[in-house]
């Protein structure tokens, strides 16, 4: 905005002519250039959904380096049912949902109860837990991924779901956007419910966490995203197919050079398209998500 | 806690106490949850991770070996480590070339986007969406594109140079089979999925310049690229800091495309920290060893973050 807005008002004495040339011509290039970065950024989705619809793997070689990996020559959904009839991706899909879902949903409500806790309420410690937050929020999980594997493995946890929920249900960074959130809503409406009798759970369920969707919409996506494309503690604590999640489902599957191209496509595409579909319904709360990330410093 | 602070008349003040006793119960019933989980799985293996990285912890412990005290040890053992050395050369590659083009890449990316233009919604869209692809995926099809003999960046590449890039002629173009060309291969996926997230985090600081601003330089005579240097530029200094050190420490932590696309091949090229710690404290066991490398990684990210904070300080004391 600010380069065009400027080359409007720039308009007198000698440079009159040169920058009328520029002009003219800054539209259409500004719009050639985003149009050509739209199809670096796009292409590999484009060719992922293509290719994945083709069901001769021969074709599927020879067209990934061509013209024909942006046009579909086939449509079939053959590559589909091929993967789904493997064993352990149709349960790689299931348990991904089920460990986001159930991730996101328990970490939406202690993450914005303790929250709730630190904004509102007074009580001895509450100023060394609100410390303890944010101090944590510098821990990288990788830095204590050992030792955890450790404890897990002791716990005889290994190769469960609840190994890849319980420890990234409750996260520093996600209570300080709530935190931040409860902190800024007007005080008066819970003042009042408080004089009518109301206790503070019903506050918390019934004014402060309706008032506060957009923050429950923000962290739900990013906490969304992390649990949906994690891979390197699932790779740690699932061995078999029971509870495998996609990301190390798609390794295996990768890995194996006897598995077609065209059904690696098809995995991919398993992968994506659901959360793509999502980012482009919900694309303000994905963007305002990711954003809010800038909090954290 | 001031309880004498505010002198309250008397016959409130059993009131007043037994509300703080209240809130004291309630406070923490709304944290418990939380605060215990924080504790057990962030607390407690954060502790743990310095204390076993001055022993022999095994993940597997040997019955007939108790787990003992070797001091400096690990560390002294990381540190002769050959993959971890490669691991943080190619970490500090990555570092020194994505978060420059990244960074200048995002930035020309939101100011594109934030013109008035027909159809920049759309375009916004686009340039966003790879964030919300899994970093695995990324890899996975970035890997067949780079395929060297049928893969599609070496079909445009030839074809645009009428025959002239060759893998046969340029080397790196062999991708993950070379050291040059695993590494660039690397960098190109990574910029790809990640700059969408720093161009948002760019376009929220460019729509917090006031408009005078731009006023007062056009008064003065300043032509678009004077208005952009001295005016956008210094506007987005904070911005500039988060988006650089966060992308620096996302750097630290690259990991996942380089497990699917080289295994940190050919000869440790792609070799990363995360990787190196996977293998120590998973592949081989060894739980000292791998709290070390734990350790000295959480340093490197407080050191940055610490810069970032200090950095951002500087700033509100100069404001």
């Amino acid at each position: 905005m600010a380069v065009t807005a400027a080359v409007g008002h720039v308009t007198e004495g000698v440079e009159v002519r040169r920058r009328s040339w520029w002009r003219r011509r800054q539209r259409p290039l500004t719009y050639l250039v985003m149009v050509l970065l739209a199809i670096f950024f796009i292409f590999p989705v484009v060719a992922m959904v293509v290719l994945s619809l083709q069901p001769n793997e021969t074709q599927v070689i020879a067209d990934q380096d061509s013209i024909w990996a942006f046009f579909p020559r086939a449509v079939s959904l053959q590559n589909y049912e091929d993967i789904f009839g493997r064993d352990g991706v149709g349960r790689a899909v299931f348990n991904s949902a089920l460990i986001t879902v159930v991730t996101v949903g328990l970490g939406l409500v202690v993450n914005s109860m303790c929250a709730y806790g630190l904004a509102r309420l007074q009580w001895i410690g509450r100023d060394v837990v609100i410390g303890l937050v944010v101090a944590l929020m510098i821990v990288p999980f990788q830095s204590v991924s050992v030792p955890l594997l450790l404890i897990v493995n002791r716990l005889g946890w290994l190769d469960t779901y609840h190994v890849q929920i319980i420890p990234f249900v409750a996260n520093p960074f996600f209570i300080f956007l709530f935190y931040q959130a409860f902190v800024g809503l007007p005080k008066e409406i819970e003042e009042a419910a408080l004089i009518d009798g109301a206790g503070r759970w019903t506050i918390y369920r019934r004014i402060v966490a309706p008032l506060s969707r957009p923050t429950f919409a923000t962290v739900g996506i990013l906490q969304a995203l992390f649990v949906w494309g994690s891979f390197f503690w699932p790779l740690m604590v699932t061995r078999g197919p029971d509870v495998r999640p996609l990301p190390v489902a798609m390794q295996v599957l990768f890995s194996d050079p006897n598995v077609p191209l065209g059904d690696v496509f098809a995995f991919a595409a398993v992968m994506t398209l659901p959360v793509l579909a999502l980012y482009l319904g919900f694309q303000k709360w994905f963007v305002q998500s990711v954003a809010s990330q800038g909090l954290k410093g | 806690m001031a309880v004498a602070v505010e002198p309250m008349p008397r016959y409130r003040r059993s009131d007043r106490l037994r509300r703080r006793g209240r809130e004291l119960l309630q406070g923490w019933g709304f944290a418990a949850p939380a605060i215990v989980l924080l504790a057990v799985f962030l607390v407690l293996p954060f502790i743990l991770a310095i204390y076993s990285s001055f022993t022999d912890q095994r993940l597997v412990p040997n019955p007939n070996l108790p787990t003992k005290w070797v001091g400096l040890r690990n560390y002294r053992r990381l540190f002769a480590d050959e993959g971890f050395r490669s691991g943080l050369i190619f970490n500090g590659i990555f570092v020194f070339v994505v978060v420059p083009l990244q960074t200048a890449f995002a930035l020309g990316l939101a100011v594109l986007v934030n013109q008035k233009l027909r159809f920049r919604n759309a375009f916004r869209t686009i340039y966003f969406a790879p964030v919300a692809v899994t970093m695995v995926v990324v890899a996975v099809m970035w890997t067949s594109f780079f395929n060297p003999s049928a893969g599609l960046v070496n079909t445009v590449l030839d074809t645009i140079s009428f025959g002239f890039l060759t893998p046969e002629r340029f080397g790196f173009l062999n991708w993950a089979l070379d050291r040059h060309g695993a590494r660039a291969a690397i960098i190109i996926l990574s910029i790809w999925q990640g700059v969408g997230f720093q161009m948002v985090i760019y376009l929220a600081g460019l729509q917090s310049i006031p408009d005078s601003l731009y006023e007062a330089a056009r008064i003065d005579g300043a032509n678009p690229w004077q208005q952009f240097r001295h005016v956008t530029i210094p506007q987005l200094r904070n911005t500039t800091i988060f988006v650089v050190l966060s992308t620096t420490i996302l750097a630290f932590a690259l990991f996942d495309q380089v497990e699917i696309m080289t295994q940190g091949g050919p000869q440790d090229a792609t070799q990363t920290m995360i990787l190196r710690l996977l293998t120590f404290g998973f592949r081989q066991g060894q739980v000292g060893l791998g709290a070390a490398l734990g350790v000295f990684y959480f340093v490197l990210v407080v050191v940055v973050a610490f810069t970032q904070r200090r950095l951002l300080k500087e700033e509100r004391a100069v404001a």
